[in-house]
Formats: C-alpha cells, sequence, structure tokens
C-alpha cells in the first residue's frame, strides 16, 4: 500500500514523463488488439469455409434442364456428395435480391438474365471436393466452378501474411516501449537521486527504495493495455455494421463479450510483465 | 561498544583521510569529536554507518565487525544508528512529519503507532507544534532539530551528530547541545562532532582531537578541574598540540597505539 503512494507520487509529480509512458504502452497495446481481432476473424472465416466442403458450378447461359438434370445425376452417382442443390436463374436473383436489399441501385442493374443458373454440391469430406470439381469442370455446359478450396487456401496465405507482419510489428513495438520506458523510469530514478540517497542513509533496503518504481512501470503498462484495448474494441464495435453487411453469411457476428474480455486479460498480463521488466532493468542499471 | 582499530582510509584521489586511527567509545558515552575541516571526522562517521570501507583496520559495533557485514545487512545497521548529518538530508518535498515518519516507515512500523512515536520525539526536541510545515519554512535551529528528531525516532543505541551547531547561534547551539546531552542521560551512547571551542570547553566530557586524518588527542572524561577542562578547550580551538597521555585508563590503549606508531617514524 505506502509502495503504491509513492507510486502515485510519482506519476503525479512528472505528468509529461508518465504520458509519454503511457501512449507508449497504449500504442503498443493498441496494434496488438488490432492484430488479435484480425487474426481471430479471419481465422473464423477460413474455418466457417472448411467446414463447409462445397463446390459451385455455374452453368453456361444456353444450358438446358435436361442436360443440367444428367450432370446432377452424375454428380450423386459416385456416393462421395452429401447434398446436391440447383439454383436457377430466378433463385440467384433472390437471393441476390436479399443480401442486397439496402442499396436500391445494386438491385435495379441486375435482372435474372445476367445471373447464372448454380450446382451447388457439398461433400461429406473435404478431400472429396477435388475429385468432384475436376469432373464438374470436364463438363461441357458448366462455365465455371468454384471450389472453395481455392477460396480457403487464398484465405490462409493471407492469414498467415498478415500473422507474421503482426508479430513483427508487435515484437518491434514491444521493444521500443520496453526501452522507452526503461529510459522514463531511469530519469525518474536520476532525479531523486538525493531522495534515494538519503533513504539508504537511513536504513532503507534496495527493495524498499525499487518497489515504488517497478510499480510505477507496471502502471504504466496496465493503463496503456486498458486505453489501447478500449480503442480497439470501440473501433470494433464502431465498424461491425460495415463489417457486417461486407462478410455476408459468415457468421462472425456478434463479437461474443468473453472473447473481448480474454484479449483484454491476455493484454493487462502482458503489459505487467512488459512493466516490470522495463523497470526491473531500469532500477538495475541505475540504482546501484 | 564502538571500536575503530587501527584505521587507514585513503580515498581515490590518493588522498589520506584517515592514518591509524584507534578509538574505542564505551556504552552511554558523550564524545566529542573536534578538528578542523577535513581531519576526518565525517570520514569517521561515513566508517561507523558503513556508507564507505576503511582501507585497513576494523571497526566494530556491538560486536559486529562492520567491514564484514553483507550488503543486505546494511540497512539493518543503520537503523541501529541515528544520524543527523552535517547538510541534514531532510527531504524537502515532505512535510516535517513525513520526515520524522521516514525511519518508521522504512523499519516497517504500522503507520499509527508510526505517528504516535513521531510526535513523541518531536515533543522531545521540542517542535511539535511545527510537524505540518515543511523544512523550507523552519529556522536553522529548528531544522537542526528536525534531524536530531529523525535520527532519534528508531530509539537507536548511537547517535552521530556531525556539527549540530554548526550554522546556529551560540545560544541556539547550547539548546542543540543541552538536547543531545538529555538524549545521552537516556542512555544514548552520543559522538558529536564539532568545532565548537566553547561547547566543548563547558561540556566537561570525553574529548577525542582529529587532525590530517590521525588522532592528536583523546582526553577521557575531563576531570572536574577547570584546568583540565581549558585545556580541552585550547585543543579545540588549535588542534595542534601532541598527545599527551595524560587520559585516563580506557584512551591509555589508543595513545600507546599512536605514540608506538610515531617511535615508528622516528
Amino acid at each position: 500500500m505506502k509502495f503504491l503512494k509513492a507510486m502515485f507520487k510519482n506519476v503525479r509529480r512528472s505528468p509529461y514523463q508518465a504520458l509519454a509512458a503511457v501512449l507508449i504502452m497504449m500504442l503498443t497495446f493498441l496494434t496488438i488488439s488490432f492484430f488479435v481481432f484480425l487474426l481471430s476473424g479471419s481465422s473464423r472465416i477460413v474455418s466457417f469455409f472448411e467446414s463447409k466442403p462445397q463446390v459451385t458450378a455455374f452453368f453456361k447461359n444456353e444450358t438446358k434442364q435436361k442436360e443440367i438434370d444428367d450432370l446432377t445425376q452424375k454428380v450423386k452417382e459416385g456416393g462421395v456428395v452429401a447434398s446436391v442443390k440447383f439454383v436457377s436463374k430466378q433463385q440467384a436473383l433472390k437471393i441476390y435480391q436479399e443480401q442486397n436489399k439496402d442499396d436500391p441501385l445494386l438491385l435495379d442493374l441486375v435482372t435474372a438474365d445476367i445471373l447464372p443458373a448454380s450446382l451447388e454440391i457439398s461433400t461429406f469430406k473435404i478431400e472429396d471436393l477435388s475429385g468432384v470439381s475436376k469432373m464438374l469442370k470436364s463438363s461441357p455446359v458448366v462455365s465455371e466452378v468454384i471450389y472453395q478450396k481455392d477460396i480457403i487456401s487464398t484465405l490462409v496465405a493471407w492469414t498467415n501474411a498478415v500473422r507474421k507482419i503482426g508479430i513483427a510489428l508487435i515484437v518491434v513495438l514491444s521493444f521500443v516501449s520496453l526501452f522507452i520506458m526503461v529510459t522514463i523510469i531511469g530519469m525518474k530514478i536520476s532525479q531523486r537521486k538525493e531522495d534515494i540517497e538519503i533513504m539508504k542513509l537511513i536504513g532503507a533496503s534496495n527493495w524498499y527504495i525499487r518497489w515504488p518504481f517497478i510499480f510505477e512501470g507496471m502502471f504504466y503498462g496496465v493503463v496503456g493495455a486498458i486505453i489501447g484495448w478500449t480503442i480497439a474494441t470501440l473501433a470494433l464495435w464502431y465498424s461491425t455494421p460495415f463489417l457486417y453487411s461486407f462478410l455476408k453469411g459468415i457468421p462472425i457476428f456478434p463479437i461474443p463479450l468473453d472473447f473481448l474480455f480474454i484479449v483484454l486479460g491476455g493484454e493487462l498480463a502482458f503489459a505487467i510483465l512488459l512493466g516490470f521488466i522495463s523497470s526491473f532493468m531500469a532500477v538495475l542499471r541505475y540504482l546501484k | 561498544m564502538i571500536k575503530l582499530d587501527k584505521v587507514s582510509k585513503k580515498f581515490g584521489t590518493g588522498v589520506l583521510g584517515l592514518s591509524d586511527v584507534t578509538i574505542n567509545v564505551d556504552k552511554n558515552e558523550f564524545v566529542f569529536l573536534v578538528g578542523p575541516t577535513g581531519s576526518g571526522k565525517t570520514t569517521i562517521f561515513k566508517l561507523l554507518i558503513r556508507e564507505t570501507l576503511p582501507t585497513e583496520g576494523t571497526v566494530t559495533i556491538n560486536d559486529w565487525n562492520i567491514i564484514k557485514l553483507p550488503k543486505n545487512k546494511i540497512p539493518h545497521l543503520r537503523k541501529k544508528i541515528g544520524v543527523v548529518f552535517q547538510d541534514l538530508k531532510l527531504l524537502v518535498d515532505r512535510t516535517i512529519s513525513e520526515n520524522i515518519l521516514l525511519p518508521l516507515e522504512v523499519a516497517g512500523v504500522k503507520l499509527e503507532d508510526a505517528k504516535k512515536r513521531a510526535d513523541e520525539v518531536l515533543a522531545q526536541v521540542g517542535i511539535l507544534e511545527h510537524k505540518e510545515k515543511f523544512p523550507v519554512q523552519l529556522s536553522g535551529g529548528e531544522l537542526q532539530r528536525v534531524a536530531i528528531a529523525r535520527a532519534l525516532v528508531l530509539s537507536p543505541e548511537i547517535l552521530l551528530a556531525d556539527e549540530p551547531t554548526g550554522n546556529l547561534d551560540s545560544a541556539t547551539s547550547w539548546e542543540i547541545v543541552k538536547l543531545l546531552s538529555d538524549i545521552n542521560e537516556k542512555g544514548t551512547t552520543i559522538i558529536m562532532a564539532t568545532h565548537n571551542s566553547d561547547v566543548v570547553k563547558s561540556m566537561n566530557k570525553r574529548v577525542i582531537g582529529l587532525e590530517k586524518g590521525k588522532v592528536v588527542r583523546d582526553d577521557k572524561r575531563k576531570k572536574e578541574d577547570n584546568h583540565s577542562s581549558h585545556k580541552a578547550s585550547d585543543d579545540a580551538k588549535s588542534m595542534t598540540d601532541k598527545p599527551e597521555g595524560h587520559g585516563k585508563e580506557k584512551s591509555r590503549s589508543s595513545h600507546k597505539d599512536l605514540e608506538h606508531k610515531e617511535e615508528e617514524k622516528e
């Protein structure tokens, strides 16, 4: 308790240093929050696609119903297919209208003619998708096959890239905040050199002098983490409507509250660790 | 109780701060440490609280070898010895009361008990009414009392006072010395560094004279006759006299050492 009191006194007496320390911590944890949100979102998108082994075959415009029925029959014969669903041009228009009901301009532009009829085929196992898609591609009436493995691998590649960038950025920022904190705490120690000397002379142990500084470092970390997390969470909340319409049909929203608090908890733990390490380094360096 | 045995201190610059100093101080003694600036008074104090280590010799307090004291025991030692520093070393950004509370806080005393004890000590030195003020608001004599109160607050067995009358007028000096004398009567061993010859003259206590890092005089408690009490004050003034060896038994050993050393030199 007395250490906390001494710590708050330290914070109050040099507000600019405190501000600098909190801001650099905030920047670090804002970045961490953003990347955590981004990565967990994209991994959920990937797993959503992975959980639905699906191939969509679009038919050429002039395809007759008979040819479609034949192909449907042929697909079913393999025994690996869980379901086959035919989506006619009219149905495709309906789906399109449903998806874009808020945007009259998009609705006006599109008619049933320009939307192709399609066949949505699900298999029991994700491995069987490539065989089915090969067969569909070989059919003369099929114009295009969308095979989700492509989507998934593109997504996975993107996610990996984002993860690498994120990790690199977080590591660099963590080091930057570490060194800035060491400098700030070191400055504070130097400013109070006389006080520290007096305290030592009247019998204060080294740890009695060190603890307030270490608490100070952890305090900056915690405050920075809370502010960074709050900003990132507000930004996520604010952009939810936009993301929701962008990621149509992929059930990410609403983001579960406990996920957000787990992120906060992890960040707080990291903040305390970062604050502790940096002020500990400063204390070892400047308080011999 | 306090024993410096053949202590020498050479500073980094090569200057000899103390040279072959042997001093014994008994429990409950009141000792004046006199000598001109740079004679080594403050260095002796620094050795006693292990702010510095001697180049040679041993320092013992209560059978504790201070030289071999492990680093983590230093705070423990410093809590046992109250020091009134020459420059007081009060924390200017804390009130008088907070300054007095600091040693108690450091020692881990509960806040309520600590406050009670601080008030007690402030009353003892007579500045209880100033306890909420800051050091800049107090006069020199009052600040000296604050420093004494802080040194006393942990009820140390030993009190070291470095020039506590240094910047004070003679009336105030007397008050401070009387205060220290009262404290001594309550059982605290006191070593006071000073060059106030009037004080030394009239107090009739043991005087250890230092010059250029050497003990040049160690008079055990003065006899009650005027002659030797004048002698002591003369020493305090001039500090050039050689030891005369008419002290009592306690000091004799150190005198012998000194004489012995001087013979060696010759």
